[in-house]
């Protein structure tokens, strides 16, 4: 377990295997580093603490989830408990360059576990 | 010449369309990323203007966004026909929404869409009339006047 205030990257590849990923679409974008984490459910708070490069963590599959991540300008969206965007989603996604994976986790669940392997949140 | 413009485009943003709600957004970051302008700035301009956006879709009837590019600054001005905003003072106080439950569910109505706009934003104003609408001026310099 990292240190309280020890920072750590991992690449989207890493926390994928880590979660148990399903690379619902991966841009070969992998081996993006990754530090911050911006995790809610409200894609306003997103907004409100947006910094480049973290990973947003959402139950949210709606298309504005994706552009949401695109204008806080994440490297990457990572949904929970299993949910998979339609398929209209994963091509704006596409278009807009933003990696998706999806964990059967929930979210108390993979933020601990991030946090645990030295991720840290926004805000 | 400071205030020429530059780049102008007019949008219509149809109240209640969740399918197409984000697209305007999504082009105005395209124009101002295809321009050159610093990523900083892009990203207030298009989270203040995605804010814009869903305000109309969630709360209006319709709405006209303007999109002015100058040599110094990006403006923004929405417009929209609407119940408008009965107190803009609570408005704008974080965590106040008036959004539906429904919405909610959409990840939207965290009543922290006015105030995310106003932090991006260099230039402010908000005036809106019951019953008829809301009318929403913003300014984000890109370059020191």
């Amino acid at each position: 377990m990292a240190e309280r205030n020890e920072i750590k990257k991992l690449t989207l590849s890493e926390i994928s295997e880590i979660l148990d990923c399903e690379i619902v679409l991966g841009l070969d974008s992998l081996d993006v580093e990754i530090a911050l984490v911006l995790s809610s459910g409200m894609m306003s708070d997103v907004l409100a603490f947006a910094q480049p490069g973290a990973l947003m963590i959402t139950g949210l599959t709606n298309s504005q989830s994706v552009r949401t991540a695109d204008f806080a300008d994440a490297a990457a969206v990572l949904y929970l408990r299993g949910k998979i965007p339609e398929e209209k989603t994963i091509q704006l996604a596409e278009e807009l360059k933003i990696p998706i994976l999806s964990t059967k986790m929930g979210m108390f669940d993979v933020c601990g576990v991030l946090y645990a392997k030295g991720l840290r949140g926004v805000c | 010449m400071p205030g020429t413009e530059l780049y102008q485009k007019e949008f219509f943003i149809k109240g209640g369309d969740f399918d197409k709600a984000g697209e305007v957004s999504t082009e105005i970051k395209s124009i101002l990323k295809s321009v050159g302008i610093n990523s900083d700035i892009v990203r207030k301009v298009a989270i203040a203007t995605f804010e814009a956006e869903m305000n109309v879709v969630i709360h209006a009837n319709e709405g006209d966004l303007k999109f002015i590019l100058t040599p110094v600054e990006i403006r923004i001005t929405v417009k929209d026909k609407g119940k408008g905003i009965e107190d803009i003072e609570l408005a704008m106080k974080e965590g106040y929404s008036t959004a539906t439950e429904e919405m909610r569910e959409m990840g939207f109505g965290a009543g922290m869409g006015l105030p995310n706009i106003k932090k991006n934003a260099d230039g402010f104003e908000l005036t809106s009339e019951v019953g008829v609408g809301t009318l929403l001026k913003i300014t984000i310099r890109h370059k020191k006047a």
